[in-house]
């Protein structure tokens, strides 16, 4: 039967779109035209004054400290949050799942202004702490979600076995589970810290003065500065960065799990 | 074991938000705090002329947003959905990348894009689609494309999940035993596929309402959002109660028609369930049952 063309070519122009932009942008770091509309042959004085730039490796420095902290509290909070939902079904732990979903599905901006709202009352000065407690809070449902997929593919009766052959709970969880699901708390960490690295709205609202991170020295030179090409190259840096961060992600999504080993072992 | 992030969450997530509502009980105190009285004094100031047109506003270039991204998505979805399994995985993939890229850097992009010196308008202009002196930037109409552009992964990742479980072979039914392309594609694939559509809506939706960079960046005097609103209520007028009473606004905007949703769903399911039990899943309504 012949196939209709037009999903196919739609896919293909949405795919334009998506990135277009960012081609555009990427293209415009290393063009002369100070505004692009044209090429007008290439350079790397952009990247040269980027790097002049001393409060860019403030923020940057900043930002790699707020992503590193996040992503270890968040990966210690999301890996039991996912342990827990994944053991136990008790009304307890809906509740539990509920606390995980909503902070994925409202907007950003609700979570900005609430925990902006919880520091200023409780007397909390903004700063570097303030966006480390609000990175960590929105980065604990995502790892939670990446490590609650990877436990859905574990075989519980591993566990059931290490009991057996005389493993406590802590050892047969440290010996056979833990590792088998290393793959899934990494992916998940490393998707906490590129959303840490890459999130704007949250910080800005709870982000005190000085503390600036890399998305808000983006967001202040686009509103102030005139030099538009190194605003160029600093996004191109961030979208280099975060497009690494998200392979490698994936790569330890998809790995596989020790099935056939454990099978064979096991049988 | 589901302490640490039920305290954690319970801490930084259910208390700021119950925070929200009941500062916006609260008036405004003129030093920029908080007034100690509870009082209605601002949701009543809630109405004033202004703050409808922005609801309104954000309303209609929310929905006008969804039903765009919908739209491109579904042919997307569709032509994944019909692919080799490696392809899918490999173009599932490429549709997200961009979601994880920094949203500022995104909106910046578009920025750079419409801006009277950049690629598009030089494009239009070639294309004699444009007069030299037409603003492509700040005004509603930039906020819908950037929006669209920003949510459109939204769209596509939940309707592609619900299209990659459809059978495609009652399509082929449908067509073989006389329906167009386009009449099997609305009679058959869409109530197939009808629960991705639905969360597909509310993952663009929602964001939308709350959009406060793209409307900040790409938007002008004339066409901000809520969003926008509550950033200058907390910041520059230090109003801290109103900005409360958007929020919860906002928030109220969001979780009924999520509410809505589960419920339907739920009803649904219940539905399925009992006509499965009957013994007789065929005496059904139709399609759009």
């Amino acid at each position: 039967m012949k196939r209709n063309a037009f999903p196919l070519v739609m896919l293909l122009l949405v795919l334009i779109f998506l990135y277009l932009p960012i081609v555009v942008l990427t293209a415009n770091s290393f063009n002369l035209s100070r505004f692009g509309g044209a090429w007008e042959g290439f350079t790397l004085k952009w990247y040269a004054q980027l790097l002049d730039d001393r409060q860019v490796w403030s923020a940057f420095a900043n930002s790699l400290l707020i992503a590193t902290g996040a992503t270890l509290a968040s990966c210690l909070l999301g890996t039991t949050a996912a342990l827990a939902l994944h053991r136990w079904n008790s009304r307890l732990q809906l509740f539990h799942y509920g606390l995980i979903y909503t902070p994925l599905v409202i907007p950003e901006i609700l979570m900005g202004i609430s925990l902006l709202l919880t520091f200023t009352a409780v007397g909390m000065d903004c700063g570097l702490h303030t966006i480390l407690l609000a990175h960590t809070t929105f980065c604990v449902s995502y790892v939670t979600m990446t490590v609650l997929a990877r436990l859905q593919d574990f075989d519980d009766s591993l566990l059931e076995a290490a009991r057996d052959l005389g493993a406590g709970a802590w050892v047969s969880f440290i010996k056979v589970q833990f590792p088998i699901l290393l793959p899934g708390i990494i992916s998940g960490g490393l998707l906490a810290f590129t959303l840490s690295i890459d999130d704007f709205v949250i910080t800005f609202f709870v982000a005190g003065p000085g503390s600036s991170t890399l998305p808000l020295k983006v967001y202040s030179m686009i509103k102030h500065s005139p030099k538009l090409p190194v605003i160029n190259c600093l996004s191109t840096v961030m979208l280099a960065l975060t497009f690494a961060l998200v392979l490698a992600s994936r790569a330890f999504q998809n790995l596989k799990q020790p099935k056939s080993l454990t099978k064979g072992a096991l049988s | 074991m589901s302490a640490p992030s039920i305290f954690w969450l319970t801490l930084f997530f259910v208390v700021p938000t119950m925070l929200v509502v009941a500062i916006s009980f609260h008036a405004a105190a003129p030093d920029g705090g908080i007034g100690k009285e509870w009082t209605l004094h601002t949701w009543r100031s809630i109405s004033n002329p202004n703050y409808p047109a922005i609801i309104w506003r954000t309303l209609w270039i929310s929905a006008a947003t969804t039903v765009g991204c919908v739209i491109l998505a579904l042919p997307c979805a569709f032509a994944i959905a019909r692919m080799d399994k490696k392809w899918r995985a490999f173009m599932a993939g490429l549709i997200m990348l961009p979601f994880w890229t920094s949203f500022v850097v995104r909106v910046f992009a578009w920025r750079l894009l419409l801006h009277p010196e950049g690629f598009v308008k030089h494009l239009l202009l070639a294309m004699r689609l444009t007069q030299p002196d037409t603003q492509l930037l700040y005004n509603s109409g930039a906020i819908l494309l950037v929006s669209i552009y920003s949510f459109l992964p939204f769209a596509i990742m939940p309707i592609y999940a619900a299209a990659e479980k459809f059978d495609f072979s009652l399509l082929e039914a449908a067509r073989d035993l006389g329906a167009r392309s386009f009449l099997a594609f609305r009679k058959v694939f869409l109530p197939g596929i009808r629960r991705g559509v639905i969360s597909a809506i509310l993952m663009v939706f929602i964001p939308s309402v709350g959009s406060y960079v793209i409307p900040d960046l790409v938007g002008g005097k004339n066409s901000e959002l809520i969003g926008n609103k509550i950033y200058q209520r907390t910041f520059p007028d230090r109003n801290l109660p109103h900005a409360s009473a958007l929020s919860a606004l906002m928030a109220f905007a969001v979780l009924i028609p999520l509410a809505l949703v589960a419920a339907a769903l739920k009803r649904q399911d219940r539905k399925e369930a009992l006509r499965l039990a009957d013994g007789n899943p065929v005496k059904q309504r139709g399609g759009a049952a």
